[in-house]
């Protein structure tokens, strides 16, 4: 076990630092850098989603929410050390309350897709709405529409003047999803992630055997928030202006699209669905020729259709068929129903 | 004196107009080993049920060791040590045997205990050949074996069984008398059973349901010579 964690550990540590080091050469730092947190926003609703079995519609909430939190206390303070930590905890304390009220009311699938819906709609509408001077957190005025300008961007803890920025930005980001994603491994591998996993299976079974469900489904829902909240506040920091569009429907539709493309129940797969489909966003976005959201929809239904399980696991199964790994055969379905009453 | 580990007293479930639990008084001794029995929909799962707290008893009140438990949630009955096997297989199909087992260990023991002990139920109940496989490849009987080994693994002093041997072929079932009689070295045991040679084969007393409520109590013998069961029951089946 400790062995196969260690494995684990050199294989993410090798394969990123290729990727970190090859990718720029290919790619521009500047886009790249959206991508790395696009895949950890990727990977926030990857886990709570794919071992959680928590189909959340609303994980761009938490993604604006730290987003948000970023700005609003970066212009008060004006150092970007405490910002950043707050970013975190802010989604995942409001994650917590909105989880702990759906799971201990014991909401079924389809009301915890509407509830985290209409959240995430809510704060859509508030964000717009708030153009108005009355509308302001200390020194910072929400600004509606137009979003939160001119924040304190990341800057070395503790010296203000010592921004982050370009290249050397690109290298942090990278380095905060490989370090979130050492944690998710780890989160995985503990009691906790399996007991989440077996939660995902047949949360009645789990309760049968002591496990209080709700409770734990409200921590997994709150990390996956923290996670979130991270790459929110790492994007103000890109994008160095926050607007309500971080909460918009089409974000948490397109983060449901990267973790089906991706593969579910992979830690990989949601980074790179998240990473790929983004860049491809971006590279139509260069032409006009073909509508884009089109092509999004059309990739979405392929993979549905062709590939459901998703990419990371299809190129696992084809690796292992080439290299000769051969994993046992499944026995026939010999289950028989039991009587049911 | 004997301990009473479980009692009920005027347990009352109602669906709607349908009383599926009528003013059940229901007490079970420690290490006890009793069977239900009583005709479709007599309300044997409907009152395991209200027990484990998968149902609100409308009225009525549970007690487990003295302490009542009425209106409390399965988990936190669960965690007082109460093992539960419900009439419809409920396990973890994608995973594999033993971390079905493992993660109902773990629960109670240490992560290395929890290995220990998984690895020790796996082989008492036989069931090593297929350790590593998945739940859903399964046949029905290694399913409910293994269901009663994440039952067993826990260590429960109180153990309710809804239709363990339900679909089972004679051999598995043989080996499902064995395991209950090793559960009773320490737990009560309380099972929902329609085979009547099973219940031949392990009961001492037999509570018989029927409509609801309880129609009588007593040993296996009396109670598959008595008329009023017979007639109820028996004779539905012959
Ligand atoms: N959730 C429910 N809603 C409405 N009626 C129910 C519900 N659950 C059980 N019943 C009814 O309660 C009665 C008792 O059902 P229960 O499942 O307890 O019977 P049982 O003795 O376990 O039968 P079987 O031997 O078929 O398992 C039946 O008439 C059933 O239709
Ligand atoms: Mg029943």
């Amino acid at each position: 076990m400790s062995r196969r964690a260690s494995q684990d550990v050199t294989i993410t540590l090798v394969v990123s630092a290729f990727l970190i080091w090859f990718l720029p050469l290919m790619i521009s730092t500047y886009t790249l850098t959206v991508l790395v947190i696009y895949g950890m926003l990727g990977l926030s609703l990857g886990l709570i989603w794919g071992f959680g079995g928590i189909l959340c519609f609303g994980q761009a909430a938490f993604f604006g929410l730290g987003a948000y939190t970023y700005a609003i206390t970066a212009i008060n303070i004006g150092e970007s050390t405490l910002p950043m930590i707050l970013a975190v905890l802010v989604p995942a304390v409001f994650a917590a309350l909105l989880g702990a009220m759906m799971f201990y009311g014991r909401l079924t699938d389809v009301y915890l897709g509407v509830i985290t819906l209409v959240v995430t709609l809510i704060l859509f509408k508030f964000m717009n709405s708030t153009a108005g001077p009355q509308y302001a957190i200390g020194n910072a005025r929400l600004g509606g529409f137009n979003g939160i300008p001119g924040f304190q961007t990341l800057n070395v803890p503790g010296d203000p003047s010592a921004y982050i920025w370009g290249d050397t930005y690109f290298y942090v980001c990278a380095l905060a999803l490989v370090i979130v994603f050492l944690l998710v491994t780890w989160l995985l591998r503990s009691s906790f992630g399996r007991i989440a996993v077996g939660i995902r299976e047949n949360e009645v079974r789990m309760g049968l055997m002591g496990y209080n469900v709700a409770a734990r489904k409200t921590m997994l829902f709150a990390i996956g928030a923290a996670i979130a909240g991270l790459a929110g506040a790492l994007f103000a920091n890109w994008g160095e202006i926050v607007t309500p569009n971080l909460f918009s429907l089409g974000q948490s539709a397109e983060i449901i699209i990267w973790c089906i493309v991706g593969g579910l129940g992979t830690r990989f797969g949601p980074i790179v669905g998240a990473a790929g489909l983004a860049y491809l966003k971006f590279m139509l976005g260069q032409q006009s020729m073909i509508d884009n959201t089109l092509i999004m929809g059309l990739i979405l239904v392929l993979f549905v259709l062709f590939l459901p399980r998703g990419l990371v696991p299809a190129i696992e199964t084809l690796l292992n068929s080439i290299i000769g790994h051969k994993k046992r055969k499944p026995k026939p379905h010999r289950m028989r129903r039991a009587r049911h009453g | 004196m004997v301990e009473t580990v479980l009692e009920t007293s005027g347990l009352t479930m109602r669906f709607g107009g349908v009383i599926a639990s009528d003013n059940v008084n229901f007490k079970l001794q420690a290490r006890e080993l009793r069977c239900l029995i009583g005709p479709n929909g007599a309300g044997k799962s409907t009152f395991f049920k209200c027990v484990t707290g998968l149902l609100k008893p409308t009225e009525g009140h549970v007690y487990m060791r003295g302490q009542e438990v009425t209106g409390w949630q399965t988990h936190q009955i669960a965690s007082l040590g109460v093992g539960i096997k419900t009439q419809t297989p409920n396990v973890m199909d994608a995973l594999s045997v033993h971390e079905n087992i493992w993660l109902a260990a773990r629960r109670f023991y240490s992560i290395v205990e929890a290995r220990e002990r998984a690895d020790e139920i796996i082989e008492r109940l036989a069931l090593g050949a297929i350790a590593r496989a998945q739940m859903g490849q399964l046949a029905h009987g290694e399913r409910q074996r293994v269901e009663l080994g994440i039952v067993a693994v826990a260590n429960p002093w109180l153990v309710l069984l809804d239709e363990p041997a339900a679909g089972m072929s004679a051999q598995d079932v043989d080996r499902m008398t064995d395991i209950i009689h090793q559960l009773t070295r320490f737990a009560a045991v309380v099972i929902v059973e329609h085979d009547m040679q099973f219940i031949r084969s392990i009961a001492q007393t037999v509570t018989v349901f029927h409509q609801g409520a309880v129609l009588m109590e007593d040993s296996v013998e009396n109670v598959m010579s008595d008329p009023q069961v017979r007639a109820v029951y028996l004779g539905k089946k012959a």
